[in-house]
């Protein structure tokens, strides 16, 4: 590990934007592209939403980490929560699943962090909580 | 959020302007939808152009329009979708999902 920054912070929507741009000026470190630093900004943006909603179910004195490393040129995000855990974690990946489709959600969580990141793993245990962890390589695209 | 909306005849031309992420989906829905209460729009379009974010919670407020105006037999189109559009799906992208098929 290169180096690495984690946040705690409360589950607030308005939390969202702030662990996106702090994934971002992380990431610079790594001079990435700005079709990259989007990728990065969309994913996190996601997996806090979940955490959010789905996890803690808009609990809001609950928390959330995100963490950031480097290795290398890959950055690898962890975004972790002690909600209530996924039941079935298949079901949860497959596009347009949504378990709340009363809040009008796309389904679409799993599927935009699988698009714009190289690799997403999930672990996570009823009623002990979730660990997203996501990596890209940065640079790629530049042909670093 | 901001939105700016000017409407003619049928059609309603809405500018969204911010982050449209969870975070704001609530209140753009309802603004959007104070707007649709006109049962006379039949065509809205949504211009994303000043949207600087978008995830898949913007992409649920628009597929929520999407449905209440094919109730009536009316029209979506979305112009300048973010970054999120790229997403792919069975071979398609959002963006022309969304374009055509309001991505049923």
């Amino acid at each position: 590990m290169d180096n690495w920054m984690e946040l705690t912070f409360p589950s607030l929507s308005v939390n969202e934007g702030f662990a996106r741009a702090a994934t971002a000026a992380f990431a610079a470190l790594l001079n990435p592209t700005i079709d990259e630093l989007s990728d990065l900004r969309t994913a996190v943006s996601e997996a806090v939403t979940n955490a959010i909603i789905h996890a803690y179910g808009n609990d809001r004195s609950a928390m959330i980490t995100l963490r950031c490393e480097t290795r290398g040129p890959k950055l690898r995000i962890v975004v972790k929560d002690t909600g209530c855990g996924i039941e079935d974690i298949e079901l949860a990946r497959r596009p347009f699943y949504t378990s709340k489709p009363e809040l009008e959600r796309s389904g679409m969580g799993f599927a935009v962090m699988e698009a714009f990141m190289d690799s997403v793993e999930i672990e996570s245990a009823p009623g002990e909580g979730t660990a997203v962890t996501m990596e890209k390589e940065i640079g790629r695209a530049r042909g670093d | 959020m901001e939105i700016n909306a000017s409407k003619r005849g049928p059609r309603l031309h809405v500018k969204l302007s911010g982050e449209l992420d969870h975070h704001s989906a609530e209140q753009t829905r309802n603004m959007l939808d104070t707007l649709l209460k006109d049962i006379t729009v039949r065509d809205l379009t949504l211009d994303l152009s000043g949207v600087s974010f978008m995830d898949s919670a913007g992409l649920g407020v628009i597929l929520g329009r999407y449905r209440i105006l094919s109730m009536r037999g009316g029209h979506l189109t979305v112009t300048d979708l973010p970054h999120v559009g790229r997403l792919r799906h069975r071979g398609q992208s959002v963006r022309r999902r969304v374009w055509i098929t309001g991505w049923s």
